[in-house]
């Protein structure tokens, strides 16, 4: 009964042009099964976060958007995937070009242990995106610049990217993201390692890169799901409990569960 | 509601062991005095036998060192004796024709003996003669003809030339002989001894620097026994080596730690290299034999068999450091790479690979430190064998280092057993530089990152 009226539910929070969606998504790791039945629709050039308590699965469930869980021994996926349309877990679709569409950022900033100008050249590169050496400058220069970062490194650009503060490591990662331009940016807990100040420079870059991409984000803190994005989505033990607009979400949640999370009674 | 109940019942346990937490800890009492007396003692006990251990291992270290270095350094030094020699135009070039082939093929060989009949014309009997031209090693005669191609102008003249001496003459310099022992105990009679006084007086004996131990190859006679020959053996067997166990170590290594699936098939696969890494390396010499010399039928006593045989040594090794150092990349570089699209092999040589390196180099010369120190497989494969020859490539055959140190300790002549040393300190100084490579290596590509 539940599913019935889960599905219910999603099919009156679906949005006019989903830029994904996900239809009856269950995951298992091995045996246990850490997603159940989610239907989601991603709206785009929006900011659609994630929130729930720990090990609710919606860090996995973001992985499946550019399926990363692949990586992983022993998961199984049923139901179905789409951008544009398109069922990704379809044989026919190649995975690495599906990640350069779909980019991700990470909880911890991982930059490449090169200098700042090789992290963000490194897709444009594999992906053989540019045809000349000043095509590639002009490439890493707009990417630092979107990401907010230019003004800090253009003085250093040959300079070691571990070299750099955590936020600023965190912006490059997203710098990077961005240097192939891709159509979904993924971004799991991406201020999760970062001060506030440098959380503040993220958020205000999450918020002007909305207009560019569609932005999924994944995150442990409410007043940021809050601030950063249109639609939110809560997870908890698996399962997609409501999603809506934040507003909506925030201040007249319909689930008891949504409720009880958001004042801070459970989780 | 369920998950706000049992919230409740936590609290509520968590507050029972908090009241008992609270009683209040006396700190001075004198159990908790004896208590940090007890661990500082321990402390103590545990920094004193930290430094017995390494106090004993420098003790090792020293002792090995001083013994080889006090027993080896005198094969560095090699004996010489002056002598007047005439290059006698009857001997050498009969004919005056001046061709080398002819002048090649003369007999220096009695020059020297009609030089030390010269020296000491007392000399009559046959077997006093004998033992007057050992004082001259067999090997002075190609040193003559040497001489004497480079320049025929000698060709008539008596030149006083310093000739290599036997072995038992350079002992006996080099005090290894004593001279007051009974004549019937030591190899030197009575006689040779009061010739060597006679040349020590007349100032025609003298140490000079031996460089035919490091340009020779082997040889029966101590004097003329040098290293270059296991030297290059070494190298073409370590060449060979190399050349197999690092490109088959590293991908086995990479496939089993980024591509295999975790199964039992791979489970038993790690097991059996985590096994043959403990093998015993005589087994990898039976089956080079076998395989190698009986089935494929590669030459004997060739480093090209070797190396094959010290690959499979190595390879467990170079692919147990490969894993660790894979290993030890973040995941976080993978999942970056993955997550910009790039191919699991793109993600593998663009970014683990390259952090993986030192650690990996550093396993690869670990491991080919230990194949260059290793005898027993090679002891199967017939690279035991005495050879005189510089090995010209990986068929010749040839012989290593350790073998080479293993076939002059088993020699009889004394003058060996300093060359024994000698050479165990060329193969040290040979692990040394590999492992100062290694540590070079590590540091370089770390700095790089």
């Amino acid at each position: 009964m539940a599913a019935v009226s889960q599905s219910a539910m999603t099919v009156e929070s679906s949005v006019e042009k989903p830029k994904m969606t996900a239809r009856n998504l269950d995951l298992f790791y091995s045996e246990n099964q850490a997603l159940y039945e989610v239907n989601l629709d991603i709206a785009e050039k929006q900011v659609t976060s994630l929130i729930g308590p720990s090990g609710c699965g919606k860090s996995t469930f973001l992985r499946c958007l550019n399926r990363m869980n692949d990586t992983i021994d022993g998961v199984t996926i049923k139901g179905e995937v789409t951008l544009d349309g398109r069922d990704i877990y379809d044989k026919r679709i190649d995975v690495v070009q599906l990640r350069a569409r779909i980019g991700m950022v990470f909880q911890k900033p991982n930059p490449f242990p090169k200098s700042i100008y090789d992290n963000v050249a490194y897709g444009p590169r594999i992906h053989g995106l540019v045809n000349s050496r000043d095509e590639l400058d002009e490439i890493v220069m707009t990417s630092l610049e979107r990401a907010g970062l230019l003004k800090e490194v253009k003085d250093r650009l040959q300079s070691p990217a571990t070299g750099l503060s955590g936020g600023q490591q965190q912006r490059l990662c997203i710098a990077r993201a961005v240097a192939v331009s891709p159509e979904v940016i993924l971004m799991d807990e991406p201020c999760s390692a970062l001060d506030p100040i440098a959380t503040a420079k993220v958020e205000e870059l999450i918020d002007e890169l909305r207009s560019n991409y569609t932005i999924v984000i994944v995150t442990h803190s409410m007043q940021q799901a809050a601030r950063v994005s249109q639609r939110t989505a809560f997870f908890h033990l698996g399962k997609l409990v409501e999603v809506g607009e934040t507003d909506q979400i925030f201040t007249n949640p319909k689930d008891e569960r949504t409720k009880g999370y958001i004042t801070g009674r459970f989780g | 509601m369920t998950d706000m109940a049992s919230l409740m019942e936590d609290r509520a346990a968590a507050k029972v062991i908090s009241d008992n937490l609270r009683k209040p800890v006396d700190w001075d009492s004198p159990k908790i005095a004896r208590n940090i007396k007890k661990r500082y003692a321990a402390e103590r006990r545990f920094k004193i036998y930290g430094l017995v251990a390494i106090c004993l291992a420098l003790l090792a270290l020293c002792t090995l060192a001083l013994s080889i270095g006090s027993k080896g350094y005198s094969a560095f030094y090699q004996t010489y004796v002056q002598l007047e020699v005439t290059f006698d135009p009857a001997v050498i070039d009969p004919e005056g024709t001046g061709d080398p082939e002819v002048i090649g093929r003369a007999n220096f060989d009695g020059l020297i003996k009609q030089a030390l009949r010269d020296r000491f014309p007392d000399v009559t009997s046959r077997s006093e003669k004998r033992n007057l031209y050992g004082i001259v090693s067999g090997g002075a005669s190609y040193d003559l003809r040497e001489r004497v191609l480079e320049n025929p102008s000698l060709i008539g003249q008596t030149r006083s030339i310093w000739l290599i001496s036997g072995d038992d003459f350079d002992m006996l310099n080099k005090g290894y002989i004593d001279a007051d022992v009974e004549e019937g105990s030591r190899r030197l009679n009575d006689q040779e001894v009061s010739w060597y006084n006679e040349l020590v007086e007349a100032g025609a004996v003298e140490k000079q620097f031996h460089t035919r131990f490091f340009t020779n190859g082997d040889s029966r006679e101590p004097e003329l026994a040098g290293i270059w020959g296991a030297a290059v053996g070494s190298f073409y067997t370590l060449i060979v080596t190399l050349a197999l166990s690092f490109p088959i170590g590293v991908l086995a290594a990479i496939y089993l730690e980024e591509f295999a699936p975790r199964n039992r098939f791979t489970q038993i696969v790690e097991v059996n290299i985590n096994n043959l890494a403990a093998v015993p390396s005589i087994v990898f010499g039976l089956l080079g034999l076998e395989v190698y010399l009986n089935v494929m039928h590669l030459p004997r006593s060739a480093p090209v068999v070797g190396g094959l045989t010290l690959a499979l040594m190595t390879l467990p090794t170079i692919i147990i450091a490969s894993r660790a150092a894979i290993k030890a990349v973040p995941p976080s570089i993978r999942q970056a790479a993955l997550g910009l699209g790039a191919s699991p092999v793109q993600t593998v040589t663009h970014h683990v690979l390259p952090l993986a390196m030192p650690g990996i180099l550093t396993g690869t010369i670990i491991g080919m430190a230990q194949a260059l120190g290793e005898t027993a497989p090679l002891l199967m494969i017939g690279m035991v064998a005495f050879i005189v020859d510089i090995p010209g490539g990986a068929l010749d055959p040839a012989t290593v280092l350790p073998v080479q140190i293993y076939l002059w300790a088993d020699s009889p002549e004394r003058a060996f057993v300093e060359k024994t040393s000698a050479a165990i300190m060329v193969l040290l100084a040979f692990l040394v530089l590999m492992n100062g490579l290694a540590v070079y290596l590590r540091k370089k590509f770390e700095r790089k990152w």
